[in-house]
């Protein structure tokens, strides 16, 4: 029976949201294809992590060990192929976030498959949808090998259930390939604030702010969220560029996204408009943001945001 | 050193994307076309890691119809030492992109290749990793610099991938989920490039005059023995879902009101 394996981003132990966002998109293929769905985690703590899977899927295989430390595209792609073909799967699924788009293509070429990238539907067994031209177009695209790899645009999909009963973990014994790729050094930028691709809320802020961020910070603590920015304001170097909602930064699909000061150039709706709710502040009333906004201010941020923050207080 | 760099032609990100009534593909009459912007910051990088490492040279390659040849004169334009237009019309994928580029690598052979993340057109972001993988060659995506595009670094012109003492490695800072981090790669190897990795130069006129008379070589996907029949095939397009017209508010008095009783958000 054909399988799809599912592969988990994990850190230290840790499962990443964004896994049972893509086991949802297996679930669906699943579906079509009748498929069962196994897992594997790769790396320090894969154990652990492998073990978090378990609790939404049957059989999870843990990849630890020597060269498989860091995320290393060259070694966790080798451990994915060999969880792939240890499982005969016919499917690998994978979120499309940093680590997904670094290894799946890599694992594709390790298993002669072909890759539809960032996906937003399962259509059938072999076709999926794809946003195209920045979201200006979205693909039906088939991929024709027998072995497919798919990666999930999280934020399309709603986190998976957990299974009635728990699966089981079995640890892997892969050799790690002599990597030409060395591990230097991370640096974790830290925020109290929710990570931009898994927070409920954004507030993003745009040129209009002229690069003061106080007025658009408040709100998002007032509201639990993120703080994102456009690419003018990026560019600018005002903020980092971890913040950039668009089609060229992050893709993020929250239930509200409050966008102040952003005139809405289309690389950055691509980034933007799948999420529920859009609020528009803007003091230009043509500014094409409107058109996609659910609600629209025409009004000056700097007067609109603490007014707004104030009000949602009230409501806390 | 020699450094390979990529350019696609790809529709200008201004211009209006529109679905052909038969939803075959997008409209491409009446649409601008340009060099990706990815790829762009692959040639400035490739033009400052030539300029602070002589002897070197940048060779812009591109996969496509007679008309890219357009777009790898900008490359050329922008600095380039020489082009090479892998021709092919018909509608490729990235898995035929990248075995025709691994073709060109094994005849060029440069010490590193350098590309956009990812072309804006079909935005798949998989060929440079495709790539890596069938040469067996060391990558990093989305590479960036550790300063900012209003440093004193990036106002000098400095690399940000920074190549070793003895031109075997090079470290490269790749911006990724959650923070910022840092590789060191065996040469030769794959360099995707993300957005703040520099700013691109604009080509002068004098050399855009002078890449006129740069060579630009044509060679033959059956001559470089790839078939290049995708794996993956685009069977439709559409045009995305619109979104409902929404509504303008008086005031934040009305917005909070609405947020909180109709979208139930807040």
């Amino acid at each position: 029976m054909a399988t799809i394996l599912v592969i988990a981003e994990q850190s230290h132990g840790h499962l990443k949201k964004a896994t049972l966002n893509a086991l949802t998109a297996a679930q669906q293929l699943a579906q079509k294809n009748g498929a069962t769905i196994q897992g594997v985690a790769i790396g320090a703590g894969a154990q652990q992590a492998a073990q978090e899977l378990a609790a939404y899927v049957g059989t999870v295989y843990a990849v630890e060990g020597a060269g498989f430390e860091h995320a290393i595209a060259e070694t966790h792609s080798a451990a994915a192929a060999e969880a792939a073909k240890k499982a005969s799967a016919t499917d690998v699924v994978i979120a499309a976030t940093a680590y997904g788009k670094d290894i799946a293509p890599r694992i594709a070429a390790k298993l002669s498959a072909g890759v539809a990238s960032d996906i937003l539907g399962v259509v059938s067994g072999n076709q999926f949808k794809r946003a195209m031209w920045a979201g200006n177009a979205i693909a039906t695209v088939e991929v024709t090998t027998p072995v497919k790899v798919i990666t999930v645009r999280a934020t399309e999909f709603a986190a998976a259930q957990k299974a009635g009963s728990a699966g089981n973990v079995q640890a892997l014994s892969v050799s790690a390939p002599a990597a030409k790729t060395r591990f230097i050094e991370f640096n974790e930028v830290k925020s109290a604030r929710p990570e931009l691709t898994e927070a409920s809320a954004v507030v993003s802020g745009g040129r209009g702010t002229k690069g003061d961020f106080k007025a658009v910070e408040a709100l998002a603590d007032v509201l639990g969220a993120a703080v994102g920015a456009s690419r003018a304001v990026v560019d600018a170097g005002w903020q980092p560029n971890d913040l950039q909602v668009g089609q060229t930064g992050k893709v993020v699909a929250p239930k509200l996204y409050i966008a102040a000061g952003i005139s809405g150039a289309i690389q950055h709706l691509a980034g933007m408009k799948g999420s529920k709710t859009i609020v528009a502040i803007n003091k230009d009333p043509e500014a094409p943001i409107f058109q996609v906004a659910d609600y629209g201010l025409v009004a000056d941020l700097f007067k609109a945001l603490p007014e707004l923050t104030e009000e949602v207080k009230k409501l806390k | 050193m020699k450094i390979l760099v990529t350019v696609k032609r790809v529709e200008d990100y201004e211009s209006k994307i529109k679905v052909r009534p038969d939803n075959s593909w997008i409209v491409t009459e009446g649409v601008n076309y340009r060099a990706n912007p990815f790829d762009e910051i692959a040639v400035e990088e490739a033009l400052r890691l030539r300029d602070s490492n002589a002897p070197s040279e940048v060779v812009a390659v591109s996969v496509g119809s007679a008309a890219a040849q357009a777009e790898i004169r900008s490359a050329l334009a922008m600095g380039a030492d020489r082009g090479i237009l892998v021709k092919h019309d018909a509608f490729v994928d990235s898995d035929g992109v990248a075995r025709l580029l691994k073709a060109v690598i094994e005849k060029e052979k440069p010490d590193v290749v350098l590309m956009g993340k990812q072309a804006v057109d079909v935005d798949d972001n998989v060929v440079g990793q495709l790539l890596a993988e069938y040469l067996g060659w060391g990558q990093a995506t989305f590479a960036s610099k550790k300063e900012s595009l209003e440093s004193p670094e990036e106002k000098a012109k400095k690399p940000g991938l920074r190549l070793g003492g003895d031109k075997k490695t090079m470290q490269v800072v790749r911006e990724v989920d959650g923070g910022v981090e840092t590789l060191e790669l065996q040469l030769p190897a794959i360099v995707t490039v993300d957005l703040r990795l520099n700013v691109p130069r604009y080509a002068s006129l004098p050399n855009i005059m002078k890449a006129k008379k740069k060579p630009i070589e044509e060679l033959q996907p059956q001559a470089l023995g790839v078939d290049p029949t995708p794996k993956v095939k685009v069977v439709r397009v559409e045009a995305p879902p619109a979104r409902a017209a929404g509504v303008k508010v008086p005031d934040v008095a009305t917005l909070v009101k609405k947020l909180h009783e109709e979208a139930k958000v807040v």
